[in-house]
């Protein structure tokens, strides 16, 4: 335990206490549990793991799972960056209200967003009812997915953008405008540049979290291997299959997936704040 | 100027894509009367889900709170080798899918796991009962509290506990009477998290929980095995139990946010 700690003189008390429940804690609930992924994983071999990720039905999982993730963040993008425009800059009646809404797929056990969805998109829903006779299905299938990721990640997107425009200046919109600059010059150049590491940020971790979505996604998306399956579904699947070797290496792929993701956020974001700052 | 578009567009959004949802969930579970809403509220096995999600949350968050002022503590006010691998460990359950998180406690604590296999002989089992929902759930759960009070430690400073230390308090004074009160919000905002986290997780608790009827089924497990039975009613109006505890949690975040101190917002 001393080795731990450095230099610094520690004249507060509770080291020893802190450290040795912060660390009993994360080997037991954090550290244990991935090395046993990790150990499942060992015990595979570089030959059986591309083996069974590069089956077709993983790839399509992957495939569905991702491209849904896709299109599910670029929708919280764009709203996204609406609702905190809207939630910090106007005053209007029902704004709290607005407010305290954006939070609710936060709130709300996923399993419950699921079995909501469907009773809103499937043929008897209020929404999936108007869009039958179009032809339009939403329930059972890709759509369904999306729907459901875009549902329970815009939060992440809405209050990572919120306090960047907090802290952008309206005077130098004004100004922009004074200078001659029309609408659309003045979204790019002066209000989407500042906002843009922020804006990575919220749509970075919406992709991660669509990406592990489970609960909100299964009810609703028809589950048909090779279409409308997701990764996790096709892990747990295994698992029911006592397949542990082929579950660990779906989970290790989207697990070292979400990782890379959040690590390039990470770096993007450092990068082009910096950016930012030399070029003024 | 755009603005009574960019409200019109935030307005539509918000209300098909997260109030209507929920609307219908309680739509659906009244659809045979309120009769019929009672007695699947009332039902047996709901009853007995409902009770294990209370149960394994009361012990997950006393444990969490905990962890998550030790490791805040230890993180605002000491600099120690391997301290940014420790912040990253504990945000880590944030960016993980919920099944790849169940799938990692299988596999170490199932019986066909090393520490599983190690504790089969005295036959304790820690997978398919309460203790595997209360791991999995203090995993995903364990960044809430931590995230909420170290922001707060960070600002303080150590200015005060220093002073404490100086007029000869000890640690658990120093810890009662000046670090509790500055850490107190952090503290309630983390618990409430915690709690509704705790009790609505549904990926990783159905990878460990065996879904045994009435026995190992948390509210969010019985709602998908009460809907793949077919049984809509019952279903939605569990549904609605967990959906009015989403409101109560948004209700104590907004009071929390009102009446606490300034505070960032994020999820």
């Amino acid at each position: 335990m001393t080795a731990l700690a450095r230099p610094q003189p520690r004249i507060l008390p509770g080291f020893s206490l802190s450290l040795g429940i912060t660390l009993l804690f994360l080997c037991l609930i954090v550290l244990l549990p991935l090395s046993g992924l990790l150990w499942q994983l060992g015990k595979l071999g570089p030959g059986d793991y591309i083996r069974v990720v590069s089956s077709e039905r993983v790839l399509a999982a992957l495939r569905v799972t991702i491209s849904a993730a896709a299109l599910a963040t670029l929708i919280n993008g764009v709203f996204g960056l609406i609702l905190a425009w809207v939630l910090t800059r106007y005053r209007f009646p029902g704004r709290g209200i607005m407010d305290a809404l954006v939070d609710l797929p936060f709130a709300l056990p996923t399993a419950v967003a699921g079995i909501a969805l469907v009773a809103l998109y499937d043929r008897s829903g209020w929404v999936g009812q108007l869009l039958e006779p179009l032809g339009i299905q939403i329930a059972y299938t890709w759509w369904g997915i999306v729907i459901a990721m875009a549902f329970t990640s815009i939060p992440f997107a809405v209050r990572a953008i919120q306090p960047a425009i907090e802290e952008l200046d309206p005077a130098e919109e004004a100004a922009a405008l004074t200078l001659g600059a029309n609408g659309r010059e003045m979204f790019f150049r002066v209000l989407l540049r500042p906002l843009l590491p922020s804006i990575l940020t919220g749509v970075g971790l919406s992709f991660v979290r669509s990406l592990g979505e489970f609960g909100a996604v299964i009810f609703i998306a028809g589950n048909m291997p090779y279409e409308t399956e997701i990764a996790s579904l096709l892990i747990l699947i295994r698992l029911d299959e006592f397949d542990y070797p082929a579950a660990a290496a779906v989970a290790g792929t989207l697990l070292a997936l979400s990782l890379v993701l959040l690590v390039a956020i990470n770096v993007m974001q450092n990068r082009l704040q910096a950016y930012l700052r030399t070029e003024g | 100027m755009a603005k009574p578009i960019l409200i019109a567009l935030a307005l539509a959004f918000l209300g098909v894509m997260v109030l209507m949802p929920v609307v219908a969930i309680f739509d659906r579970a009244f659809a045979d009367g309120a009769g019929a809403y009672l007695a699947a509220i009332r039902d047996p096995e709901t009853v007995a889900a409902i009770r294990l999600t209370v149960i394994a949350a009361l012990i997950v968050v006393p444990i969490n709170i905990v962890f998550g002022v030790a490791a805040a503590w230890l993180v605002a006010r000491y600099r120690f080798w391997g301290r940014r691998v420790l912040l990253i460990l504990i945000e880590l359950p944030f960016a993980m899918s919920p099944i790849v998180a169940g799938l990692c406690f299988l596999l170490i604590y199932g019986a066909y796991g090393p520490v599983g296999a190690a504790l089969e002989p005295y036959g304790i089992q820690l997978m398919f009962n309460l203790i595997g929902i209360v791991l999995v759930s203090l995993f995903v759960t364990c960044p809430f509290v931590m995230r909420e009070i170290l922001p707060v430690l960070q600002v303080t400073g150590e200015d005060e506990e220093r002073a404490a230390l100086t007029l000869g308090a000890n640690g658990w004074q120093i810890f009662r009477h000046v670090v509790l009160p500055n850490i107190s919000w952090g503290l309630a905002y983390g618990t409430v998290l915690t709690m509704a986290r705790a009790m609505g997780e549904f990926g990783a608790v159905s990878v460990v929980s065996g879904a045994i009827r009435g026995r190992t089924m948390t509210l969010p497990l019985q709602i998908e095995l009460m809907y793949n039975d077919y049984n809509a009613t019952g279903a939605f109006a569990a549904a609605t139990v967990l959906a009015g505890l989403a409101f109560v949690t948004l209700i104590l975040r907004g009071a929390l946010n009102r009446f606490g101190p300034q505070r960032e917002a994020h999820p």
